[in-house]
């Protein structure tokens, strides 16, 4: 098991929103996390990378295992898409950008800056980012958003590509991606007893 | 680390504003106070140490907000966190960066400002070295307010009064060792009190200011 989870209960702003979660991903496995808005998605996710601590549980990963994408892809609106992507590779220690740009249809944007860039260009480049992290486990979080239906087909080949060579995946998604060997997890099965009656409130923290 | 300085000095280069604001502020304060003060050369001599090192560390907290906000915003700073760097690291590298672009132009134009104030003669060289001291511990406290205000909306007012007592040292030291080097008397006490200052914050704020980051980052 690459990562495992046992008895974990996360919380987003004072309130559990999961709890008795306990689940374990192999290399070459990919998790699809589903769950309405507000079901602690991207609490779970946060918690796995290490941003925030969990409320009880614990998790299992090897040391500097997880890479992270978010809802914000961190691209500096005045630097290029190459040297956005070179940062990254510096600070995780990667050579070669080249097949990142690849892989993610970007060779052709490399000169353009990032406030030029339209969302879905944009988007395409933060998960450009997982690929020169050379980190086992993605964590994504709805990493389809603003994708068009090519670039989605693009990304699973990317992600299936990981899985391939002995990565794992988390992803926190509504878009079917077509990786039908995922294994799929319903967040609703562990919704924290104290958050039940609060349905209005954890809406906030989708 | 390295590639880190690098990115932030090239963000503040193409980016404009960050470095020309703090400058700019300082100019204004050394062309304007000689001007409302009136031309008397011996009164603007006497506050002169004083209005150079408030201008300076006025220019300074005006870009203090920049540290994280951008990064926070934009959601580096989320990736930054899980990076394999450090995050102390990450704090003393932008605190750097923030001194490269704002701290090291102040200490060079100071001089060509010193004369608009009618700066004695003896008090030039005092002036550079307490500002060229006095200015990374600035940054380092800067950072730690920028920091702890990372999450807030217009967090600037707030920024502004967290950081302002924490500077009061800094100033009152900086200033003496030019009032002294005008006056002709000796700097050393101030000097070291300074340098202490600000190797001070450097060896312990980052790890204070990684860990209200963590805390912000949740």
């Amino acid at each position: 098991m690459l990562l495992s989870v046992s008895d974990l209960a996360v919380a987003r702003g004072g309130v559990t929103v999961l709890e008795g979660m306990t689940f374990g991903v192999a290399a070459g496995q990919a998790l699809i996390l589903r769950g309405p808005n507000g079901a602690g998605k991207t609490t779970l996710l946060r918690t796995l990378a290490g941003l925030q601590p969990a409320v009880a549980g614990a998790v299992s990963v090897p040391p500097e295992a997880m890479a992270y994408a978010a809802h914000a892809d961190g691209i500096k609106a005045v630097l290029t898409v190459a040297e956005n992507l070179e940062f990254w590779a510096a600070v995780h220690g990667t050579r070669g950008i080249g097949a990142a740009l690849e892989a993610m249809d970007l060779v052709g944007l490399r000169n353009r800056r990032g406030a030029h860039l339209s969302a879905g260009q944009k988007r395409r480049l933060g998960l450009a980012r997982l690929l020169v992290t050379g980190r086992p486990v993605w964590l994504l979080d709805e990493p389809t958003v603003s994708l068009d239906v090519a670039s989605v087909a693009l990304f699973a080949g990317v992600v299936r590509g990981h899985l391939a060579g002995g990565g794992a995946a988390l992803i926190a998604t509504h878009v079917d991606l077509g990786l039908g060997e995922a294994v799929v997890l319903d967040l609703s099965a562990f919704k924290a007893r104290a958050a039940a009656g609060t349905g209005a409130f954890d809406e906030a923290f989708g | 680390m390295f590639r880190l300085l690098t990115r932030d000095l090239r963000l503040a280069v193409r980016a404009g504003g960050g470095f020309g604001l703090g400058l700019a502020f300082f100019l204004l304060v050394a062309v304007l106070v000689p001007l409302g003060v009136g031309p008397e050369g011996a009164v603007l001599a006497r506050i002169a140490p004083g209005i150079l090192w408030v201008g300076a560390l006025l220019a300074c907290l005006l870009s203090l907000d920049r540290i994280f906000a951008l990064d926070f915003e934009d959601g580096s700073l989320d990736l930054l966190a899980t990076s394999p760097m450090p995050l102390e690291g990450v704090v003393a590298v932008k605190s750097l960066a923030h001194w490269l672009v704002t701290g090291v132009p102040l200490v060079l134009v100071s001089p060509v400002l010193g004369v608009l104030l009618n700066l004695p003669v003896q008090g030039y060289g005092w002036l550079v070295l307490s500002l060229a001291l006095g200015t990374p511990a600035l940054s380092v406290i800067g950072a730690f307010g920028a920091a702890l205000t990372v999450g807030v909306k217009r967090g600037g007012l707030l920024l502004s009064l967290l950081v302002l007592p924490l500077y009061v040292p800094t100033l009152i030291f900086g200033a003496e060792v030019v009032k002294r080097g005008a006056a002709g008397l000796t700097v050393g006490t101030p000097v070291l009190l300074l340098a202490g200052i600000t190797l001070g914050a450097a060896a312990l704020l980052p790890f204070a200011s990684a860990a209200a980051l963590r805390v912000n980052l949740r």
